[in-house]
């Protein structure tokens, strides 16, 4: 007994404090879920997932493939042969005919403007890995990176939680469609300096999560220009890359650094096959560096997130297969557009509005007109209804710390046709039965004192937060 | 040297920087020319401003001077760095030369045209500790592997401990049972079900993989124990799982209490990342390398003092390299002294299914089966890269009894799971408990023989080895062949051995050994055939040694 009480002395401060932030909103509603999930014909009155970016859309495809190629897995009667060579295979550079795929893979889903050195990628578990492996090798704790919103609900705990490492948001807003504009980085870098904050980098997620949309070559162009000048890191996860559905194309921050000048030592991609592909139960992460110490360090931690040898052997050569991959591509597009037009469509038929977006698996979908007024514990109020009596696991705007109250994530990739029409029917019904509630419109003279409070708050928060050593300085405080 | 690079910074860099000049590079030199003007400026105006760089040029004639590096002669040194941006290096990439330079140095080097990249503290300790001879052997195997036909004179593979010698067992269970296992794991028997591989699963592993797995360590480490499936978490290999366990029950600059010689990599899965300490614990042979309870003692005390806290002990039973089995006397010893420091205690039993002596394993979950009060402080580390001889399917286990830690390690499991058609497989292979005990069986057997026949060999060349009862290696003295007694005279040896004699093994000081001349031979990677031509290569060693001698 006497062990068990002093057990949380015993315990290390990250397995005793709460920061892989699973206790937000964002994974409340996967609980949700959990208890009541949604199915045809055993629940129709469950819960339908729509809180998980998974693209299951082209499943059908892959299983075609598999079927037509046994010998892949070294585990059939047709592909035993290689068996012995795979098996114990543990180097962690990876399987060279593996590397080289996923590089081709990588250039492919970027229209082939750009090539990618197989010498570079280096393997994680997935994506999550994948970014903390970037962050053990960019910045010490204490550190932090600079992050513009709306972003990914668990970077907090993929990037903060055992490499100590804070990230400070860039607000953006609706009033430009959340670009990220050089002056709010400025404004976050400098507030940062002044609080004593070292800033180590940048993270950018394109396409974004959670809106759907590319950054346009101009706003690349800045972001590269303002890290040079900074000096910092920048990161991009492109990991949704392969899920644009209709243009503007991707433009990668691979080909960015090409028609620029810049130091390409502070550039660096995380990728994966869990959105592109649909495939997260094969955990592929990549990390994908222009620095060579960030290489030569990553793969050697990627020991602590190495790919099973017989999935980098089966993924080798599905990627290598051309034909394939480009009809994979083309049709996944395809049912993606479709995918995106179907419930757009749907939801304009009741009046709502969402992001106007080229990419990912999700929606940002706009009911701020549904709130009683527009504050975060309103769009609390409303996402509580939305699982509990429309019961759908959609992701509420503030948990991807959103300044704007009223904006949801609702991914559409998960389900099939049916579960779509269901879902569609739960939201129009309940759209109609609120239409008598009176909603605040989003007039701009409010938005801007709005935004300003929530601006200082959300800053606060994030640099008074228990993790951080560092405390405000009274010049942050006179200034904001 | 920090002077002799403020010195460089001075240096105009005429060419080369005018391709590359940007804002920012011309902005940082500004940077550091205005203050230095200021400073000499502000303190003694132009006589000492005049006096500082002759200052500097005679301290740089001075280090040149008393460098013995025959290459430092010429007057501005060819930059190693290929890193140097805008466009890095990519031939030099996949292997960066192990022992040369590191990386680290050079990008902070103020001779790269541009400003230096800062990047983690952690990355140059990383990539040092890759220099080390184990990890350098490693690499050269790579480069040049022996291959009895092909390239007869390559390097052969002493240094990794993979198992080779069974995996004709798995392949023929493969060809015959494995069908569509991987596939129809996720639907009913025959049917492909992609949502059951592709999709989001459990980052703690599948539970039907637990229950195999439960099963198979009860084979292995003796049918008393067994495990529940519910204290399992699945991460991708024991790296990860030992990684793992350390960032949970330590945080940054507390330590563990480590036995030595220890397997290198414990330096890697517990430091590289965590920030956590290492404290060895040497045992001796006089003691036949067993685990002593006052040098623990010893070492704790002395960690107490230096204001160190120690979290807990890493052990690995059967232990690796030397393969001594830990007893049950000294487990309970063992988890008193735990108990009265009121430390964990973290097991590494990776190789309890490759014990081959006489001596019986005991695992350290069936002490504490009969001692309900020590329970949550201890943790086993298992895995099927070796006893399943399949480490390139990244299968590391974490058992522990500690509600918290299994609670923590779940939610760390996401950055490190295992690939879903991989989990199916094993499923229906550990499943096959008649397939799994024959295997067992008989893969301990092929060790036995090949242990017997490794250790004849060495024999006759009059080296002695530790009497081991598990694992893949043998522990061999060979402190007669070494010129000196220290570790130089150990690092001469392994030279040889590594680019003369061209065997890759691996030296005790890597394992934090303290008596120098130890080595560890890992046989698994053999056949029977490879066996007399180790032992020669090892024999014309030794006698250039004798002759020296």
């Amino acid at each position: 007994m006497g062990f068990s009480n002093k057990n949380y002395q015993l315990l290390s401060k990250i397995a005793t404090n709460d920061q892989h932030g699973e206790n937000s909103p964002y994974f409340d509603g996967w609980k949700a879920y959990d208890r009541d999930p949604y199915h045809p014909t055993k629940n129709p009155q469950g819960v339908i997932q729509m809180g998980l970016a998974e693209n299951q859309l082209c499943f059908d495809l892959v299983e075609e493939w598999i079927r037509n190629n046994p010998q892949v897995s070294i585990c059939t009667s047709e592909g035993v042969d290689q068996f012995k060579d795979i098996a114990i295979y543990q180097d962690y550079h990876g399987l060279p005919e593996f590397r080289q795929a996923v590089a081709k893979f990588m250039g492919r889903v970027r229209d082939d403007r750009v090539t990618f050195d197989p010498d570079r990628i280096v393997m994680s578990g997935g994506a999550t890995g994948a970014n903390e492996t970037m962050i053990f090798c960019l910045a010490d704790p204490g550190d932090a990176f600079l992050v513009p919103s709306p972003y990914y609900p668990a970077f907090t705990r993929d990037l903060g939680w055992r490499t100590g490492v804070q990230l400070l948001p860039v607000d953006c807003d609706s009033s430009n469609k959340f670009k990220i504009t050089k002056s709010a980085l400025e404004v976050a870098y400098h507030k940062a300096q002044e609080a004593n904050i070292n800033i180590k980098g940048l993270i950018i997620t394109n396409p974004s999560n959670p809106l759907g949309t590319t950054l346009d070559r101009e706003t690349l162009i800045d972001l590269v220009t303002f890290i040079n000048e900074k000096n910092i890191h920048l990161v991009c996860d492109e990991i949704y890359a392969a899920t644009v559905f209709r243009s503007p194309r991707l433009v990668s921050i691979a080909q960015i650094i090409e028609e620029m000048d810049c130091n390409r030592d502070l550039i660096h991609i995380v990728y994966s096959l869990s959105k592109d592909m649909g495939f997260p139960g094969f955990r592929v992460g990549i990390v994908y560096s222009y620095n060579d110490a960030v290489v030569s360090c990553a793969r050697k931690m990627s020991s602590f997130g190495l790919v099973s040898s017989q999935t980098q052997h089966s993924l080798a050569s599905m990627l290598s297969d051309d034909e394939f991959i480009d009809k994979f591509l083309a049709e996944s597009s395809k049912r993606l557009a479709n995918r995106y037009n179907k419930f757009t469509k749907g939801l304009e038929q009741v009046g709502i509005s969402c992001l106007n977006s080229n990419a990912g698996l999700f929606l940002w979908m706009d009911l701020h007109r549904l709130l009683k007024e527009e504050t975060k514990e309103s769009e609390m109020a409303l996402w509580r209804i939305i699982i509990d009596e429309v019961k759908l696991n959609v992701s509420p705007g503030s948990s991807f710390h959103c300044l704007e109250p009223g904006w949801f994530r609702v991914c559409f990739a998960n389900m099939d046709d049916d579960t779509v029409d269901i879902a569609l029917k739960r939201i129009r019904a309940f759209v109609s039965r609120g239409k008598d509630v009176e909603a605040p419109t989003r007039n701009k003279p409010r938005r801007m004192n709005l935004r300003l409070s929530f601006n200082s708050r959300r800053f606060e928060e994030s640099v008074m937060s228990p993790h951080s050593p560092i405390p405000l300085s009274p010049l942050v405080r006179a200034w904001t | 040297m920090t002077l002799t690079r403020l010195s460089r910074t001075w240096e105009p860099q005429p060419e080369e920087n005018k391709k590359t000049n940007t804002p920012t590079s011309k902005r940082t030199a500004m940077r550091v020319i205005v203050p230095l003007q200021g400073v000499v400026q502000g303190r003694g105006g132009l006589v000492l401003g005049s006096v500082i760089p002759v200052l500097f040029y005679f301290l740089q004639l001075y280090l040149k001077r008393h460098r013995n590096d025959p290459n430092d002669n010429q007057p501005e040194p060819n930059d190693p760095a290929p890193s140097t941006s805008p466009s890095s290096s990519t031939e030099n990439l996949p292997e960066l030369p192990g022992l040369a330079r590191s990386l680290s140095r050079t990008l902070l080097s103020p001779r790269s045209p541009r400003v230096p990249v800062y990047v983690s503290g952690r990355v140059g300790a990383i990539l040092k500790d890759s220099e080390t001879p184990y990890f350098v052997g490693l690499k050269k195997v790579k480069e040049d592997p022996y291959d009895e036909l092909v390239n007869p004179n390559g390097v052969i593979q002493l240094g990794l401990a993979e198992n080779k010698l069974s995996l004709d067992l798995i392949k023929e269970w493969l060809a015959e049972n494995a069908g569509k296992a991987i596939l129809d794991g996720g639907g009913k028997r025959g049917e492909l079900s992609m949502s059951g591989i592709a999709s989001y699963q459990p980052s703690d592993g599948l539970m039907e993989l637990k229950v195999a797995v439960s099963g198979f360590m009860s084979q292995v480490m003796g049918k008393a124990i067994s495990f529940i499936p519910s204290q399992i978490v699945l991460t991708a290999g024991a790296t990860s799982a030992t990684e793992m366990l350390s960032f949970c029950l330590a945080d940054t600059g507390n330590a563990f209490l480590v036995p030595t010689p220890y397997h290198p990599g414990f330096n890697r899965d517990v430091k590289w990342r965590t920030g956590v300490e290492i404290i060895p614990v040497p045992c001796r042979s006089t003691d036949n390398f067993s685990l002593s309870i006052s040098a623990l003692d010893r070492a704790f005390n002395q960690a107490k003092k230096r204001g160190v806290k120690v979290r807990g002990i890493l052990i690995s039973n059967p232990s690796n390299p030397v393969g001594n089995l830990l007893d049950r006397e000294t487990l309970y010893s063992l988890l008193d002294f735990a108990r009265e420091k009121n430390i964990h205690i973290v097991s590494n039993e990776i190789f309890a299914g490759s014990t081959y002596g006489s001596e019986e394993f005991v695992s350290m979950a069936e002490i504490v089966d009969l001692e309900e009060l020590d329970r949550n402080r201890v943790h086993i580390v298992y895995g099927l890269s070796k006893d399943l001889s399949l480490p390139g399917f990244r299968v590391g286990v974490i058992y522990s009894f500690n509600e918290k830690v299994l609670a923590a390690a779940k939610n760390l499991a996401r950055f490190s799971s295992i690939s879903a058609p991989t989990q199916h497989l094993l499923t229906s292979m550990l499943l096959d408990t008649e397939f799994t005990q024959n295997f067992i069986n008989i893969n301990r057997e092929r060790l036995r023989r090949m242990y017997n026949e490794f250790l004849s060999g060495l024999k006759q060349l009059g080296i002695k080895c530790r009497k081991s009862n598990g694992g893949f290696y043998c522990w061999a003295d060979m402190s007669g062949l070494i010129r000196t007694y220290s570790e130089k005279g150990e690092l001469e040896l392994w030279d040889k051995l590594m680019n003369v004699a061209k065997l890759n093994v691996t030296p005790g000081s890597c394992c934090h050994c303290i008596e120098p001349g130890w080595f560890s031979f890992c046989f698994t990677t053999l056949t029977e055939k490879d066996i007399p031509v180790v032992i020669e290569r090892i024999r014309k060693i030794s006698e250039t040694c004798k002759s020296h001698n």
